[in-house]
């Protein structure tokens, strides 16, 4: 059973009282954009066997978007943070890079 | 090879069973082989069959991190069946479904299909629509199914309750052809016969990286040291990404897992597949009268092996409601696979940006049934660069947007 702290409420939050919302940082792309791009938009994903990046809802909860970071082949979380960002917070990166070093997330590191 | 037989049966019970041989090689690897297949569970093992069988190319290895058939093919539910709605879908999963009906006597290894029919129930007006229109699509498709009312579902699973307080059965798509299969012994039995024409399966061998020249994959790098091929097939289902990110590109999958369990074993009760789908359950009896239940994947990437509590909490509280009488049965395994999800969730079967490498992958939470169709479509693709039953899962479909849209998972909505 995964728990997750929502960074919003406080609440430590087991994943029945939360909604996966998939990969986090997606770059968005408009119109103008070449199918590539779009491809990579709505379908190419990370899928990383170790540190990942997801998004997370708190729906039987505050209701907030949060981001967290885990380790897809542990279920270890590194910790939670604002949506309200386009990269992990060095705190957070600091925290992977002691237990994962050397490790590397899209242009992440 | 000596074949399997009711006189070896005899002969070896007259000689302390001393004459048996070992089902397959485990040889060293060589140098350099035509056809590396990456994954020796059911489809890749069933490409390397096909790869001899059909197009007479043995000098083949298949690699095999673990053991075996030690994936997904031995964690599955072992359901067999083909009633999709979308053409290209229906097409592989019955070419499968057929070369099942067939597969103990062609590879002389009894992998215990047993077309016992699979029933998925309707308990919503939406449900009804939705399997008469399936049943309608696979009438033009060649594959035997009918939408059935409740009455003949209670006559075919007595222990079924159809009135149900929150979704009482309105009714059933039923293919009676469909069923289940021993999920080991289709591994088994294809190792064997790949064994038999010469190629060989060498299992605790990891492949670590893939080789380049070009755009052009010239081998693979393993723990066991490095082996030229000229053709590469992965089919390595939840971690087929690592592979892709070897060879230097993306793949629009995510892998989670999907897990099921079993009760403890009980006296035959329950001779159909049932699936239910509003609720989320499936359920079949095995030979060995346990009860083989499915649950549900969960919602985030995962790569342990073994899935959150809650969803068998879920998928036996349906059960339970929908099967009152298993409502006292104790749980005695439970265990987890990794399972690869595409965007429209059906497989991927297609070439790659480099020349000579061909991923089968995408099968997400249903790729048993379709094993031997699978190693059909994809030992032909590898062989011709072309295969009729593949050409429409290739994996640039979701840049052209192309989509086979199907609820191919447990066959359940999305």
């Amino acid at each position: 059973m995964l728990i997750l702290h929502c960074p919003y409420c406080g609440v430590d939050a087991d994943e029945t009282e939360l909604h996966a919302g998939g990969e986090a940082h997606v770059k968005r792309y408009g119109p103008g954009s070449s199918d590539a791009e779009f491809e990579s938009y709505l379908f190419v994903r990370e899928n990383p066997k170790g540190v990942h990046f997801e998004r997370w809802r708190h729906a039987n909860g505050c209701g907030k978007w949060f981001h967290a970071a885990r380790c897809t082949s542990t279920l270890e979380v590194f910790g939670t943070y604002s949506a309200q960002t386009t990269e992990p917070p060095q705190e957070i990166k600091d925290k992977i890079s002691a237990k994962r070093p050397g490790w590397s997330w899209r242009e992440f590191a | 090879m000596k074949r399997y037989s009711a006189f070896a049966i005899a002969r070896e019970g007259l000689r302390q069973h001393t004459g048996w041989e070992r089902a397959w090689a485990s040889p060293e690897p060589k140098s350099s082989y035509d056809v590396i297949i990456v994954g020796a569970g059911g489809h890749g093992l069933a490409t390397a069959y096909y790869l001899g069988k059909n197009f007479g190319i043995t000098n083949v290895a298949i690699l095999e991190k673990g053991w075996l058939g030690g994936g997904n093919t031995g964690r599955n539910t072992t359901i067999i069946r083909s009633n999709y709605l979308q053409d290209s879908s229906a097409a592989i999963y019955e070419k499968a479904r057929s070369l099942y009906e067939t597969m103990s006597q062609d590879l002389n290894y009894n992998v215990m299909f047993s077309p016992r029919g699979v029933m998925m129930l309707a308990q919503t007006q939406h449900e009804i629509r939705g399997y008469q229109r399936t049943a309608h699509a696979n009438a033009l498709q060649g594959v035997s199914t009918e939408f059935i009312g409740p009455e003949q579902v209670k006559k075919l699973v007595p222990i079924i309750n159809i009135d149900g307080p929150r979704y009482p059965v309105l009714g059933a798509l039923w293919q009676p052809r469909g069923g289940t299969a021993r999920h080991d012994a289709v591994a088994w039995g294809y190792a064997r016969a790949c064994s038999d024409m010469g190629m060989h399966v060498i299992q605790k061998c990891e492949v670590t990286g893939i080789r380049r020249e070009g755009d052009k994959v010239v081998g693979v790098d393993t723990n066991r040291g490095a082996i030229d091929c000229n053709k590469l097939g992965v089919v390595v289902a939840g971690h087929s990404g690592q592979l892709a990110d070897m060879a230097g590109f993306r793949l629009p999958l995510e892998s989670v897992a999907l897990q099921a369990l079993v009760s403890e074993p009980i006296k035959p009760c329950m001779d159909v597949v049932v699936m239910a789908n509003t609720v989320h359950g499936y359920m079949s009896q095995s030979d060995k009268g346990e009860m083989v239940i499915g649950g549900g994947t969960d919602s985030f990437n995962n790569f342990t092996q073994r899935g959150s509590f809650h969803h068998i909490e879920e998928t036996v509280r349906a059960l339970v409601e929908t099967f009152p009488m298993i409502s006292r049965l104790k749980m005695l395994r439970q265990w987890g696979g990794i399972v690869d999800v595409t965007g429209d969730r059906s497989p991927i079967l297609s070439k790659t940006p480099v020349d000579g490498m061909f991923v089968n992958c995408g099968w997400g939470t249903g790729g048993f049934k379709a094993i031997p169709g699978s190693g059909w479509g994809f030992a032909e693709l590898i062989a011709k660069g072309d295969s009729p039953l593949c050409d429409e899962f290739s994996m640039f479909r979701f840049r052209e947007g192309k989509f086979i849209d199907e609820s191919v998972a447990a066959g359940v909505a999305h």
